[in-house]
């Protein structure tokens, strides 16, 4: 594959007072690719997440996105660039509908301000029929039309977890970045996820997926950094991933004679 | 079918006529059946839905509670009497001086909003509340050592709104009808009530209100989506104390006097009470709540003593006391009984009609 790096992290450094739970993490994600984030329990996934997305700031190093270094510590701006992200324990807008959540997703690509909304400017009353027709094809997109005007909260698990991803899609992202998608789901959710994350490359996104789920990961990621005590220590095509003996040893340990 | 069906099932154009209709033959009503008193009462409930209607922007759409929220009503109140009175000896015209109320009124919203958007919550509500106490007590203090706002004494003979060179606290005749003043000035509440109503309605069903609701759902994930929650934040505090501000200069010249102690605490939890109690979020709810907290009370303060007199044949509690008892036992009930308020946001059925 030769195509141009989107993302490149370097030598990224977090502390949680002693504990450092980031070490030198430097990775390179290639555009229109599906690039895997695994590790055990505790190894800095998820942290490795919220610092690129902007949620923590980071203590060292710096992220390149799309040419240009990506703004620090404010995840909206991170938003903007074009990084959007789910969560690993959903965090939808409960009380408001699918439709209307996805619409939410849209906010950073519109701009009509309060003038416009209060004096239903021609403008503003486009822009608000596109925004729907938008959340309307997402919904499609992912698969839930048939729920568009339910509470997010009334959506089956499965369903809120493609909600989660149709509202990140909204935001217009260059990099879509899945936080333990299939965390929770039962055997046929997760073949349906997958199925989602596999047209999600096809139709061109590129794709960061943390997981837990090894034989999702294996199945679908072009490329996979291994993640333990904070430090990469693999990152390679699955196969070799899986061959590894630095990540044999910390997801079995080792034996001692 | 009853009367509600038959009601909700007309045409929208017979439902909107009568409702104008509705409204415009209240006044008359009220006047023809109890008296002036309750015109007045009538006035200031409009207010008070203006009021409560800004700070449903605040609390109820975007999630952020406030407890100084009169100190926009203050400010509002304020400017009107300063540039409408002989204090400085302005005397500028009503459609000039309201929309500086409210622009003042939104920068001590801004003012407000930006240092304490970090907070949330209790931190955010104590913050608030001390706010609110704050502009009080610069009102009652600004008499020295340069005389602004005439201290505790407050502001006097402020000129009553004049709108096309008639006063409106003079009657009016038309077509022979002669039109008493305070219908005139219900009349002009009701109008910027219902303009007020409509932006909210507005703002609250677009993109702004959506992020609104996103930041009281889900701040974090607010974020994530790309909101500028700080921004947003903002502007639901400026909307807010704007509405707040307009509505504390219509106090002002309806009064035709302003002193601090209009603007107590006691007020901003008052305002507050009408929000949750009717349905925070759900403008027409949030109607209903500022219309029964200001004709309920009225109600108690009218009506306490004649019952005691007709049962007991004596006065035995004095009806002051009475009424906030009263009023009190109207609210638990109802957070007990109806703990999403008297007309919550009706959000399954709305969706399932939007399909």
């Amino acid at each position: 594959m030769t195509a141009l790096p989107l993302l490149e992290a370097r030598n990224i450094g977090k502390r949680f007072g002693g504990v450092r739970a980031l070490q030198d993490v430097s990775l390179t994600i290639r555009r229109g690719e599906i690039y895997g984030l695994i590790g055990p329990n505790g190894a800095g996934k998820t942290t490795f997440f919220n610092v690129l997305t902007g949620l923590y700031p980071r203590d060292e190093g710096e992220v390149i996105f799309a040419g240009a270094p990506l703004p620090l510590g404010e995840p909206y701006r991170v938003a903007q660039a074009g990084i959007a992200r789910t969560f690993q324990n959903i965090r939808l807008f409960a009380n408001m509908s699918a439709r209307e959540n996805v619409m939410v997703g849209c906010h950073a690509r519109s701009k009509v301000g309060v003038a416009g909304a209060v004096l239903r400017s021609r403008a503003q009353r486009e822009e608000e029929a596109a925004i729907r027709r938008r959340a309307d094809e997402l919904l499609a997109y992912v698969g839930i039309s048939a729920r568009a005007g339910d509470l997010a909260k009334n959506l089956s698990y499965g369903d809120q977890r493609r909600l989660e991803i149709a509202r990140a899609l909204a935001t217009e992202p260059q990099l879509l970045a899945l936080d333990e998608p299939a965390a929770g789901m039962n055997a046929t959710e997760t073949g349906a996820l997958r199925a989602l994350i596999a047209r999600l490359r096809d139709d061109g996104f590129t794709v960061l997926l943390i997981e837990h789920d090894i034989k999702l990961v294996m199945g679908l990621c072009d490329r996979i950094a291994v993640l333990d005590y904070g430090r990469k220590i693999a990152d390679d095509v699955p196969a070799e991933v899986q061959r590894n003996p630095h990540v044999i040893e910390a997801y079995l340990g080792v034996v001692h004679e | 079918m009853n009367a509600g069906m038959f009601l909700t099932h007309m045409p929208r154009k017979v439902q909107l006529a009568l409702a104008v209709v509705a409204l415009a033959g209240l006044p008359f009503m009220v006047s023809a059946g109890l008296g002036n008193t309750w015109l007045r009462v009538l006035d200031f409930a409009l207010l008070y839905v203006m009021l409560a209607l800004g700070l449903n922007i605040v609390v109820g759409f975007a999630g952020l509670l406030d407890l100084g929220y009169i100190a926009f009503y203050a400010v509002g109140a304020y400017v009107y009497a300063l540039l409408a009175s002989p204090q400085f000896g302005l005397h500028w015209p009503v459609w000039a001086i309201l929309p500086v109320g409210a622009l003042a009124a939104c920068g001590f919203g801004v003012v407000l909003g930006a240092p304490t958007l970090r907070l949330r919550g209790d931190y955010l509500a104590i913050v608030t509340l001390g706010f609110g106490e704050i502009v009080r007590i610069f009102m009652n203090n600004l008499n020295a050592p340069v005389n602004i706002t005439n201290g505790p004494k407050g502001i006097a003979s402020i000129d009553p709104i004049q709108i096309g060179g008639h006063v409106l606290s003079q009657p009016l005749e038309i077509f022979g009808v002669t039109v008493p003043a305070l219908v005139l000035t219900y009349y002009f509440f009701l109008a910027l009530a219902l303009l007020v109503m409509l932006a909210g309605l507005r703002l609250q069903d677009s993109r702004i209100g959506r992020a609104w609701a996103a930041i009281r759902e889900d701040e974090m994930a607010a974020k994530a989506c790309g909101i500028n929650t700080r921004n947003v934040k903002l502007l639901a505090f400026a909307m807010g104390a704007s509405f707040g501000g307009l509505a504390g200069g219509l106090f002002a010249s309806f009064q035709e006097f302003v002193s601090p102690e209009s603007f107590s605490l006691m007020e901003s939890i008052m305002v507050l009470c009408m929000v949750v109690l009717g349905g925070m979020g759900h403008i027409p709810g949030v109607i209903l709540g500022a219309l029964v907290l200001t004709v309920l009370p009225e109600a108690f303060r009218h009506g306490a003593g004649p019952v005691q007199q007709a049962v007991f044949g004596q006065v035995l509690v004095d009806p002051e006391n009475l009424r906030m008892l009263l009023f009190g036992i109207a609210l638990v009930a109802v957070m007990l009984y109806r703990p999403s308020g008297l007309w919550p946001d009706p959000r399954h059925r709305q969706e399932f009609n939007a399909r």
